[in-house]
């Protein structure tokens, strides 16, 4: 594949008094223009690793790579504009009064110039379809655009690198499917790689690889198609299986035998048809 | 907090006051606080009296509205007159009730003070009223930016202001929101004894504190993450424009001033 | 306990411009022992409607009868708390509320409230702790040092300690992963059958409406869009698809294969091992039905 954006060598990290290490001994590699689901239950690890990518944290051991970069006290505001990050609670992130005041906020921080500011402003938040919104205060918006929001926050800076830390885990159905739907968009728009970090199923079956963490260790990584054929084990692990493998793994035990991994519906559906009609 | 009182809110609305640049609101309001302190007879306080209403005609915010708004403070007012009435021992003596005695001095005084009183509140009101807190804000980290200089965080209080300002919904919702659940528990705050319904606050304070603290980190991480180190080398999206309605709005109080310094006696 | 809600209307800050009808003509009949799912998005007025369930709000329009409690607009309420004592309601993030010092004292805060003796309250403790899967050596420490899945079930246990007979939840699992969803629903059901429970589960989730749920009342737009039993609302799911509701993983997956196989299945599919064993004889069986 493509030279890794992101390449994470023997990381450790424990936090202040605790006994056990929230990250031990873990390397990763992520690459250029890829989508990244992290997956694993709550404590497995995955949240603080995201703060190790954008320098909200420092390694304890191992080394942390942006881009080249290697993460140190020194470079960490180059860093965070290669990486942006959209948080859990869409509220406790907002911080401009109003919508285009919120996107601006990072411009600002990086002292871009007005004219260019207003621009990219407007681009980001034509991208996440929110310019209807600008005027808006924050307390009139769903939390499903306030993630929206602060997604084109994220790209007027431009950054290389987007983590979406639990990004959709506080949204209602409705709010989850629009922040997906603006990732989905952006990926097929835009160069620009993507760190899911989730325990959503759809969110990381629509990711090119997923990475299971247990323990703060990578537990596992493959395709979505290679990590969902562990079923139970992911069960064990607190997490959960899409729709279509429980069908398939059923079946099976009722004697009909699907000889793929099907992740979306409808492809399922089409295998059960044309396995009904070669009958 | 919602009902009728207007101190503090703000009526979109499209006026000419509107429409002027937050900054100069703020020199003319603090013009106009001088200003008062000017007249001392009845003809410069009913210019004053004339031009405070003629700006909330311009406001285009209805003046029952504003009117009924101050009606909180009226007994303020009431008070200050007859403090006045009272103590002022100036001039004949109009009338007596037992031993008390009014003055001829003590009613102008009275009238004069408490006029006074509600100019500022009324003119202070049309600030808020056609100014949004954010727009307050810019204006006084831009009129203040000089005091820097003496090591005044006058960005840092502005940003903190901002920010207060976007959460005080955010935190109205999250009261409301405890307030029910723990309702819901059992505690009762709208009767009882006074000191039941003190320690009622009790369970809706802490929770409210936690949370606050909570968002607070979260943000201080939100607002790091976004490159936030400071004021140095920031630049500013929101703008403000200075444009000649608000030159001549100034002027026109300018010459009130003068023609106030003239008939003041 | 039975409740019910006759033509119900709510009006926020009603007589103000800033006025707000937040649900219409609203009539649900909760039944003892019954257990109730009430589902709509966001702005649906399904919260509207719990705060209802224990008199938190009065209606503008319409009677809600709690027990023998008849409440109106018109009536001035008083002792609301009987009312109180009998309908729990856990609310979304319930770990929002805690205050206390130790877990606890928190616990006892709701049934000492309701005048029960600290004693009592303290041996409920002991109980319900249990009840929500901890430890009792968990109600020593501060709810604040727990993690926000323990805090999750202290808040939980600290509604239990009430012994309601009716049991109010509001999105129970928000912001849960997918292990914890699935133990706060299990222990749920658990209580509600044990003791005999009333429950009432606000959600957006159709699957678990579908598999614990009685009776679903679906709402859109401050209206009962639809009410029944999973079978009846499942049975046509076209309707709810289009107001943008999810159905429940296997009635989606139902309705592709019929619309692909041009064919119906005998029933309404409502979980996986029903939705395999109609895909079996399908699939096995051949021909068209």
């Amino acid at each position: 594949m493509k030279e890794p954006v992101v390449k994470i060598e023997h990381l450790s990290f424990k936090y202040g008094e605790q006994e056990e290490y929230a990250l031990k001994d873990l390397s990763l590699e992520i690459y250029d223009g890829e989508w990244l689901a992290i997956v694993g239950h709550n404590g497995s690890g995955k949240s603080t690793l995201a703060k190790l990518m954008n320098g909200l944290q420092y390694p304890q051991e191992g080394t942390v790579e942006i881009c080249g970069i290697k993460l140190t006290e020194e470079t960490i505001w180059e860093i965070r504009k290669l990486v942006g990050m959209v948080f859990q609670n869409p509220d406790n992130q907002f911080v401009g009064t109003t919508v285009q005041d919120d996107v601006a906020f990072g411009l600002e921080n990086n002292g871009i110039p007005r004219e260019e500011m207003v621009k990219r402003v407007d681009d980001s938040l034509k991208k996440v379809k929110m310019d209807q919104f600008r005027h808006l205060e924050p307390h009139h918006l769903s939390g499903g655009q306030k993630q929206r929001v602060a997604i084109a926050g994220v790209l007027a800076l431009k950054p290389k690198i987007i983590i979406l830390d639990e990004a959709t885990s506080m949204l209602d159905p409705q709010g989850r499917e629009e922040v997906l739907a603006t990732i989905r968009d952006l990926k097929s728009t835009n160069k620009i790689t993507v760190i899911s970090i989730t325990h959503d199923l759809e969110e990381a079956a629509k990711a090119d690889r997923i990475v299971v963490m247990n323990r703060g260790r990578i537990y596992k990584q493959g395709t979505p198609e290679e990590i969902f054929q562990m079923e139970d084990e992911l069960v064990e692990l607190g997490l959960d299986i899409p729709f279509p493998v429980k069908i398939i793994k059923k079946l099976q035990e009722k004697g009909i035998f699907i000889d793929e991994n099907y992740l979306s519906e409808e492809e399922l559906v089409e295998k059960l048809w044309t396995f009904h009609s070669g009958k | 907090m919602t009902g009728k009182f207007i101190l503090g809110r703000y009526v979109p609305a499209d006026s000419l006051l509107h429409r002027m640049d937050p900054r100069a609101k703020l020199i003319l309001i603090f013009l106009f606080v001088c200003v008062v302190f000017v007249a001392n007879n009845p003809v410069t306080y009913g210019i004053l009296l004339l031009y405070t209403f003629a700006m909330a005609l311009l406001s285009k915010v209805p003046l029952r509205f504003i009117l009924g708004g101050l009606k909180p403070i009226l007994w303020l007012i009431l008070f200050t007159f007859l403090l006045h009435l009272f103590l002022t021992r100036d001039g004949d003596v109009l009338f007596s009730i037992g031993r008390l005695e009014i003055y001829e001095g003590g009613v102008r005084q009275g009238i004069f003070i408490s006029l006074r009183f509600f100019l500022l509140i009324l003119m202070t009101s049309l600030l808020t009223l056609t100014t949004t807190p954010i727009q307050i804000t810019d204006g006084l980290e831009i009129l203040l930016g000089p005091l820097k200089k003496l090591n005044v965080p006058v960005h840092e209080l502005a940003l903190m202001m901002s920010i207060s300002l976007r959460f005080i919904p955010t935190l109205m919702q999250e009261t409301d929101k405890i307030m029910k659940a723990q309702t819901a528990r059992g505690v009762d705050f709208s009767s009882g004894p006074l000191k039941q319904r003190i320690q009622a606050v009790i369970p809706l304070l802490v929770p409210l504190f936690i949370s606050s603290f909570k968002r607070a980190e979260e943000l201080a991480v939100a607002m790091e993450a976004r490159g936030y180190r400071g004021g140095e080398g920031r630049t500013k999206f929101r703008q403000l424009h200075w444009a000649a309605l608000d030159t001549v709005m100034l002027l026109v109080l300018v010459l009130i001033t003068v023609l106030l310094v003239i008939l003041r006696t | 306990m039975d409740i019910s809600l006759r033509e119900v209307e709510y009006r926020y800050q009603a007589n103000t411009p800033f006025e707000r009808l937040a649900i219409q003509d609203v009539s649900i009949d909760i039944p003892s022992g019954i257990y109730l799912a009430i589902i709509g998005h966001t702005g649906s007025g399904k919260s509207t409607v719990l705060q209802h369930l224990n008199a938190i709000l009065k209606p503008t329009k319409g009677v809600v009868q709690i027990g023998d409690r008849t409440v109106t607009s018109e009536k001035k309420q008083k002792n609301l708390k009987e009312i109180r004592k009998r309908v729990g309601i856990v609310f979304q993030f319930p770990e929002h509320q805690l205050f206390e010092e130790t877990v606890e004292k928190d616990i006892c805060f709701g049934p000492m409230n309701f005048g029960v003796s600290e004693e009592e309250a303290k041996e409920r403790a002991r109980e319900v702790i249990k009840q929500v899967g901890l430890s009792e050596d968990i109600l020593s420490k501060s709810p604040f040092d727990l993690s926000g899945g323990q805090m999750r079930r202290v808040a939980i246990a600290g509604v239990l300690a009430m012994k309601p007979d009716v049991i109010v939840l509001d999105e129970p699992t928000a912001g849960l992963d997918p292990r914890g969803r699935k133990e706060i629903m299990e222990m749920f059901y658990r209580l509600h059958k044990e003791k005999q429970l009333t429950t009432v589960l606000v959600t957006h989730s159709m699957e678990d409406a579908a598999r614990y749920a009685d009776k679903i009342v679906i709402m859109h737009k401050g209206k009962v869009y639809k009410e029944g039993t999973a079978e009846e609302i499942f049975a046509s799911p076209e309707g709810l698809i289009e107001l943008g509701l999810d159905v429940p993983d296997a009635v989606r997956f139902q309705q592709r294969i019929e619309k692909v196989f041009g064919t119906k299945l005998s029933k309404t599919c409502l979980t996986l091992d029903d939705l395999t064993e109609e895909l079996t004889e399908l699939l096995q069986g051949g021909g068209r039905k």
